[in-house]
């Protein structure tokens, strides 16, 4: 269902990023760029009391005329940007969030393999059949 | 040319030697050079072969079709079989057994391994690959014929599959597998004819002698092991990967390149059957691509694999810690990512650390790797370790059912069936898997070593299980009694024992329910007599599900456990019986964890407490009586006495329930079972005390009534049933005589009574617990409320 998928580090860098309609990725890498301030609000706002469990869910970042962005942040500041396309009928929260619930596991398991490295872009096939897997069904 | 009819073999060979004398791959030109060779390994004289070129009609040509091929090769047949050459008999001649190219074609390999030698390793492999060596269809000789070309094919067999730039070889043409003689020892001296090469040199020689032996064995004609052994260090420059293969494992025994000689090996083994069978290149073709049909380990890799695991793992049930295995893995040289996805495929649990059979996949994998084989996207089934997920789901239960010492059979089963149900697909697999274990195939599936809690371990809980069930009918009792007795006689002792077990019940809410069961029934049997605590041990239900049944069960226990003291016990004793409210208490020590600590510390205060308590406890002695009077008119068939002792020990035990009233919970429930415990006789009314049991229970219990009893025992535990049958042993006369219909009554009137009051001391319990849980979270909230900064919003 997703058009763009990407996870991006604490720092803010990339991890990886995708998009189905591989023509226009640069504007997807746009639309995830910009919609990270947006998480960084979020997730500044619920910082007001620490010992609360922030939800990770961040649910609709914003939308454009074109898509909606989805936001989800892990403990670990990772955060995962789903794009999706609004001419779609609109999926539900429980979409996205399961979505996200198996981009967050299949990225847990990128992270338990030994040879990799926390930083380095995710190469892992996994994650790769994953993420297609939910984008598969977009346009 | 005269028309050749060839039968399918000679074909079949024919072309196979075309092909590999075909090094220009025009499929019409043989190179000469080929030719010649081939034709000198006829062992015919150079005037023969001379003859035949030109019989064949090369000479005409200046080159060999592949029609001139097909007769010179038959030529040399009919020559071979000293035919005399003549062209008409091409066709005439009928059975001709193929042309035996035996030790020319040896020397010919062992040319062109010295060729290879010198040139460069990739001047290898084309012509190896080129050199689709024929295959003397031996199958179809059915003896040991045809060996020669054989021997040469191991060079590039060996050489082939080590080569990642390998064309592909042509496919089996030849049923690869049609080992006449396979003979079971060869393929471990071929092995290690072959490791030497790859692995240790000092080796070398030493081998090579006996695997020319071997060799000799298998071909007859041949005694061609000088050539053979000449091809051996021939194999010396394996190709790199091999080499590197052996960096990898450096610091590993040579032994240790039996993985890396995996292939080699198992073209070895090809070989030797292919000796008989004259199915090489095809067989070894298969063989390097070892994995293709199986993904499968074969044993000695097993057990190299399983000798490096231990050498970073000693425990063969543990786990290589992700870092450990990157270190290992990394060794092999491999890239980074393929390195990722090797772990990718072979964590199979994704914990980030490899168990033994994790481990063996992923050095397969990268074995496979090594030798140039693409990583697959999933892994093969034959690599995966499902065994693990079936143990570790099959072994909690087990385990826990274990540690439950009074498991009846009944939950025994109930086990089993959550296990099957949670994990049955797992479980097929698990059976599965190990089912075709058989040592003589090749294959070996993963054999769970980790596993704990085995499957011989589980057979052996059950036994151990059942075992106990058949012990229980008396350990239990006479365990019991004799302790109550004791502590009958020593109030003090008694106290220490209630208080230790009220303690023991506590903690051990803490701990896992496999101790929840003992204690809980020795802190009921305290509970309810702490002068006789012989609890028999009230089988402790399965946590669960079940309640029903450990229910029932515990009221089947309250009456045996009624009748039996009534049988002749001291009054006590008999209303020590009374047991425990097992099925409840496990709720209540699942939920008691929460509060155990705080349990616990209480229990501290409360073990004194409950010293005193039982002291109080004590007159209730009257309430025995009673009881053992109950029991008494029961016997006398007179029931109208029950509604008397009611109320006799009413009066009794609502002083008790004040009494509990106290602050200690414990000593509240104990003072409740006590009172229950003696006033088996008052049902309903000492539960009064504390809320009743609820009502339709006991009413069921009548409904069942003895009947059920029976049938009840086997249910709901071991203990318990070994209690009933104890129980109903002792009574023969209870409840099943027909005609006593007051005595029927009156039993199924105890029982249900008896049932009363366990629940309605649960039922106290439960609700003394609730009450403290409840302080502690207002205590809880009022420490939160301060503690929190008022910067909450």
């Amino acid at each position: 269902m997703a058009v763009c998928i990407a996870v991006i580090a604490k720092e803010n860098y990339p991890l990886y990023i995708r998009s189905l309609p591989t023509q226009n990725e640069l504007k997807f890498h746009y639309t995830v760029h910009t919609s990270l301030d947006v998480v960084e609000e979020k997730i500044s706002a619920v910082g007001k009391s620490l010992g609360d469990q922030r939800e990770l869910y961040l649910g609709l970042l914003y939308p454009t005329e074109d898509y909606k962005v989805y936001g989800y942040v892990t403990n670990s500041k990772v955060k995962f940007v789903i794009v999706v396309d609004s001419s779609n009928t609109s999926l539900r929260d429980n979409e996205i969030r399961s979505m996200f619930r198996k981009l967050h596991n299949s990225f847990t398991d990128v992270m338990c393999n030994p040879f990799h490295n926390p930083g380095d872009t995710i190469q892992s096939k996994a994650f790769d059949g994953i993420v297609s897997g939910m984008m598969v069904q977009a346009a | 040319m005269e028309s050749l009819t060839l039968t399918d073999f000679e074909q079949k060979y024919y072309s196979d030697l075309f092909a590999y004398c075909d090094t220009d791959n025009t499929k019409k030109v043989a190179s000469n050079g080929r030719v010649l060779d081939l034709f000198r390994a006829a062992q015919l004289p150079s005037e023969v072969v001379l003859q035949i070129t030109e019989l064949c009609g090369a000479t005409r040509l200046g080159h060999f079709g592949r029609s001139q091929f097909y007769i010179a090769l038959k030529l040399i047949a009919i020559a071979q079989s000293g035919l005399p050459l003549r062209v008409e008999s091409l066709n005439s001649v009928k059975d001709l057994p193929l042309p035996r190219f035996v030790v020319g074609k040896n020397e010919a390999e062992a040319r062109h391994a010295a060729l290879y030698q010198d040139t460069d390793s990739q001047g290898l492999y084309p012509a190896s690959a080129a050199a689709v060596m024929p295959r003397p269809p031996g199958r179809v000789i059915h003896n040991k014929k045809g060996p020669p070309p054989t021997t040469s094919l191991p060079v590039h067999e060996v050489i082939q599959p080590l080569a990642p730039s390998i064309e592909p070889q042509p496919e089996p043409t030849s049923p690869v597998v049609s080992p006449h003689q396979s003979p079971p020892t060869s393929p471990q001296s071929w092995r290690k004819h072959k490791r030497q090469p790859s692995g240790g040199n000092a080796d070398r020689q030493p081998v090579v002698a006996p695997a020319g032996a071997v060799w000799t064995q298998f071909r007859e004609p041949q005694a061609v092991p000088v050539p053979g052994e000449g091809m051996w260090p021939s194999h010396s420059p394996p190709p790199p990967g091999q080499e590197s293969w052996v960096s990898f494992t450096a610091d590993t025994p040579p032994s240790s390149a039996i993985p890396g000689m995996h292939p080699s090996s198992v073209q070895e083994s090809t070989t030797i059957r292919t000796v008989a069978s004259g199915a090489t290149t095809n067989e070894i073709q298969r063989q390097t691509s070892g994995y293709d049909d199986p993904w499968k380990i074969t044993d000695e890799q097993r057990q190299y694999y399983i000798n490096q695991f231990k050498t970073i793992q000693p425990d063969l049930n543990g786990f290589i810690p992700g870092s450990s295995a990157k270190e290992f893995f990394t060794k092999s040289k491999l890239p980074i990512l393929e390195l990722s996805h090797i772990w990718e495929l072979s964590d199979f649990d994704k914990d980030g650390a490899l168990t033994l059979d994790e481990f063996c996949a992923a050095f397969h994998l990268v074995v496979a790797r090594k030798n140039g084989y693409d990583l697959p996207e999933k892994l093969p089934e034959s690599l995966m370790p499902k065994l693990i997920d079936l143990d570790d789901s099959a072994e909690v239960p087990d385990q826990a059912a274990d540690a439950w010492p009074e498991m009846n059979q009944n939950s025994e089963q109930w086990e089993t069936f959550s296990e099957r149900s949670s994990s049955s697909q797992t479980l097929t697999q698990f059976d599965s898997n190990i089912a075709p274990a058989d040592p003589d195939t090749a294959i070996v599936h993963p054999v769970p070593i980790r596993m704990t809690p085995s499957k011989i371990h589980m057979q052996e809980m059950e036994l151990k299980r059942t075992g106990s069930d058949h012990n229980h009918p008396t350990s239990p009792l006479l365990a019991k009694p004799p302790e109550l007795s004791e502590e009958a006689k020593l109030p003090s002792s008694m106290k220490f024992v209630a208080a230790n077990a009220v303690g023991d019940g506590y903690s051990s809410s803490d701990s896992f329910t496999s101790d929840q069961e003992p204690i809980t029934r020795q802190r009921s049997h305290s509970g309810t007599s702490p002068e006789t605590l012989k609890v028999v041990a009230p089988p402790p239900p399965p946590p669960r599900p079940h309640a029903s049944h450990s229910r029932s069960s515990s009221l089947d226990m309250n009456r045996t456990f009624a009748v039996v003291t009534a049988a002749g016990q001291p009054p006590s004793s008999a209303i020590a019986y009374p047991p425990a409210v097992p099925p409840r208490p496990l709720p209540t020590q699942s939920s008691a964890p929460h509060t155990g600590l705080r349990g616990e510390a209480e229990v501290a205060p409360g073990g004194p407490t409950v010293l005193t308590t039982t002291s109080p406890q004590i007159p209730q002695q009257p309430n025995f009586a009673d009881f053992s009077q109950f029991q008494a008119f029961a016997a006398t068939d007179q029931p109208s006495s029950l509604p008397d002792v009611d109320i006799h020990s009413e009066p009794g035990q609502v002083e008790k329930p004040s009494e509990g009233a106290g602050p200690l919970r414990t000593v509240k429930s104990d003072g409740q079972a006590d009172e229950r415990v003696p006033a088996t006789v008052s049902s309903a009314k000492c539960s009064g005390s504390g809320p009743l049991g609820p009502p339709p229970k006991p009413v069921r219990r009548r409904l069942k009534s003895e009947d059920e009893l029976r049938p009840e025992d086997e249910q709901p535990g071991p203990q318990k049933s070994n209690v009933i049958a104890a129980v109903l042993a002792t009574q023969p006369t209870i409840p099943r005589s027909v005609g006593k219909d007051k005595k029927a009554i009156q039993a199924s009137i105890r029982r249900n009574k008896e049932t009363n009051t366990v629940l309605a001391r649960l039922n106290s319990e439960l609700q003394q617990q609730l009450k403290d849980l409840l302080e502690e979270r207002i205590s809880l909230e009022v420490q939160l409320e301060q503690l929190r900064p008022f910067s909450h919003l």
